[in-house]
């Protein structure tokens, strides 16, 4: 159905179309108009400064002497300098050389120094956070793959061993399992591994292991729903070929099922993206804990916080965009 | 080369239904069997546990001698040598006709991908459709994709052929060129267990016909005797509305 022909005259929609932006513009005016009443100053230009800073590198001397030679390579200049007793050689980048040949030289003095752009707060939380979520994506999809093809075994011990996994992880609050990973069972293996003098697992991975679990057991129900779309004729005749269970499900079934899947999926990819930002309790500076940081530091709440979600909505639009690439190569396929 | 002793299979869901009761029966090498029968009177099921797609409970079915339903055997490998065409085709929708054709080729004979392509295209040349090796199965006629199911059967090489009614679920003007396909192999010495409802091929092609009812074989006879002088009543009745 044509949207325009719901509608009598299209003077009507175009209408319509108005008052959608007109709604728009009344929210955002009515916002920014209460928070000049309570006379907080947007100051934006303050925001870059998360992303990217400048960082000055300075190369100093260590001894006392002469600049002997600069020499320069490819990527680097090289400083060779002479003291009485010894010679050092300092190697800098091209550009901000501070010195010439033939100068004198005391320790502390700057040979070169350059500025070099460094990712800033927020760039280094939103990768923390991309990383977070495409490793526990990956492990995600993994345990979802094998605990629903488990769920729907005939083997009592992998489907009851699947469907508790399922339920109990489905049937408690993200935070809770957070804790529980961090707390307790994270306690219960550092503490072990120190007993052994082995290392220590950082709070990433505990924190890495309850989102690839929590989505795991979503994905092994998307899995399973998939698997049992495909009609069972698929089965019988890939197993009447003499197929193993396992074959028929390489080759015929999850090819198939995968279309099925891929769109539950997307959603699921995305609800563990937004659920990474829980992981700051467990001091990840992951994106939002990184907001927080910033915001407690420049005082620049509303600025931080619609810059924070527009970076979650960059990622969950990147990432539905490629399911939706991947899922247009499985039709064609 | 199949031997049928005393099978009996009973559904419990949703209701009990005794599918096949005391079924004996065998079949040589080489021989065109037709088993008719009405709906529900156990046709399917009894070529389903021939191939153990369905378990029997009891009972026994040898397979060129190996048993079936003892546990120890290696089922994978008995289905390899028996082919099973259904009624509904159920061709790989993701692949296409010839990769239909050289999946189990290449993962259950571990076959060269040259001599699986090579099987294929003989086998599509076999059935007359060459031309749509590269065709996906949506792509197909009804008859089409039938004939490339039944090349995807023979290329195991599979030593009995085992077809479901193959051609109920095609239009009219189809059913002829799958019947071709049908007769040319069982002119070459195939050994066929054909449940249908083509009651011509049955008195053209088949040695054997087997009338079943309510799970039981009622009546075995060569087609000359089914069609001119039936002996059982239940089989008079079903000839007389069938034909
Ligand atoms: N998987 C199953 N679960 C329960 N009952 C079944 C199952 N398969 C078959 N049956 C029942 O077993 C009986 C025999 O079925 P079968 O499919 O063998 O009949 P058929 O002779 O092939 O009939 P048709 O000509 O309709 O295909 C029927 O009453 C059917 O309802
Ligand atoms: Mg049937």
């Amino acid at each position: 159905m044509q949207p325009k022909s719901r509608f009598k005259k299209p003077v009507a929609y175009y209408g319509w179309i108005g008052v959608f932006f007109l709604v728009l513009f009344a929210l955002c005016g009515a916002l920014y108009y209460s928070t000049l009443k309570i006379d907080y100053v947007w100051r934006w230009y303050r925001i870059p400064r998360y992303f990217i800073y400048e960082e000055n590198v300075e190369t100093k001397a260590f001894i006392d002497g002469e600049v002997e030679r600069i020499s320069r390579q490819d990527n680097t200049t090289s400083i060779l300098v002479k003291g009485p007793t010894n010679q050092e050689v300092y190697t800098v980048e091209h550009g901000g050389l501070r010195v010439a040949e033939g100068d004198l030289i005391y320790p502390g003095d700057v040979l070169a120094s350059y500025s070099r752009r460094r990712p800033g707060i927020l760039i280094q939380g939103l990768w923390l956070t991309l990383k977070v979520s495409l490793i526990a994506i990956v492990f995600g999809v993994l345990i979802g793959l094998f605990g629903g093809i488990a769920r729907i075994s005939h083997n009592p011990a992998f489907k009851w061993l699947a469907i508790t996994y399922i339920e109990l992880i489905r049937g408690s609050p993200l935070l809770v399992q957070i804790f529980i990973w961090y707390f307790v069972l994270g306690t219960l293996i550092n503490t072990l591994l120190a007993r052994n003098n082995l290392y220590q697992i950082s709070p990433l991975w505990f924190g890495v292991a309850a989102l690839a679990c929590f989505a795991g057991a979503y994905v092994a129900e998307i899995v399973r729903a998939g698997i049992q779309s495909i009609h069972r004729g698929q089965t019988e005749a890939a197993r009447s070929l003499g197929m193993t269970y396992a074959q028929c499900m390489i080759h015929v079934i999850l090819p198939q099922a995968t279309r099925r899947i891929l769109p539950p999926l997307a959603g699921q990819f995305i609800s563990l993206i937004k659920d990474s930002s829980l992981l700051g309790i467990i001091a990840i500076r992951e994106l939002t804990k990184a907001t927080r940081e910033v915001v407690t530091t420049s005082l620049q709440p509303f600025e931080l916080w619609f810059i924070c979600a527009i970076l979650y909505l960059m990622l969950t639009f990147a990432l539905s965009m490629f399911v939706q690439y991947l899922e247009r190569r499985a039709v064609v396929t | 080369m199949i031997d049928v002793r005393n099978v009996y299979k009973t559904f419990f869901a949703p209701h009990e239904i005794r599918a096949l009761v005391d079924v004996t029966t065998k079949i040589e090498a080489g021989e065109v069997v037709v088993v008719i029968g009405p709906s529900g009177s156990g046709k399917s099921t009894l070529l389903r546990c021939l191939n153990h797609l369905e378990a029997a409970e009891s009972g026994h079915i040898l397979i060129d001698g190996i048993d079936i339903l003892n546990p120890k055997t290696d089922i994978d490998k008995v289905r390899a040598e028996v082919g099973m065409v259904f009624q509904s085709f159920n061709l790989f929708p993701h692949k296409t006709a010839l990769q239909n054709i050289t999946l189990a080729q290449r993962v259950v004979r571990k076959r060269s991908k040259d001599k699986a392509h090579e099987k294929a295209m003989f086998l599509l040349n076999k059935v007359g459709i060459a031309d749509k090796a590269g065709v996906y199965p949506d792509q197909l006629s009804g008859g089409q994709q039938q004939r490339v199911a039944i090349a995807r059967a023979l290329a195991m090489d599979p030593k009995v052929m085992l077809f479901d009614e193959p051609t109920s679920a095609l239009d009219p003007e189809m059913i002829g060129e799958v019947l071709e396909v049908m007769k040319t192999l069982a002119r070459e010495g195939m050994t066929m267990v054909v449940v249908t409802h083509e009651m011509g091929f049955a008195r053209e092609v088949a040695d054997r016909v087997i009338f079943m009812d309510e799970g039981a074989i009622v009546e075995v006879g060569t087609p000359e005797h089914f069609f001119t002088s039936p002996t059982h009543e239940r089989t008079k009745l079903f000839l007389s509305q069938i034909l």
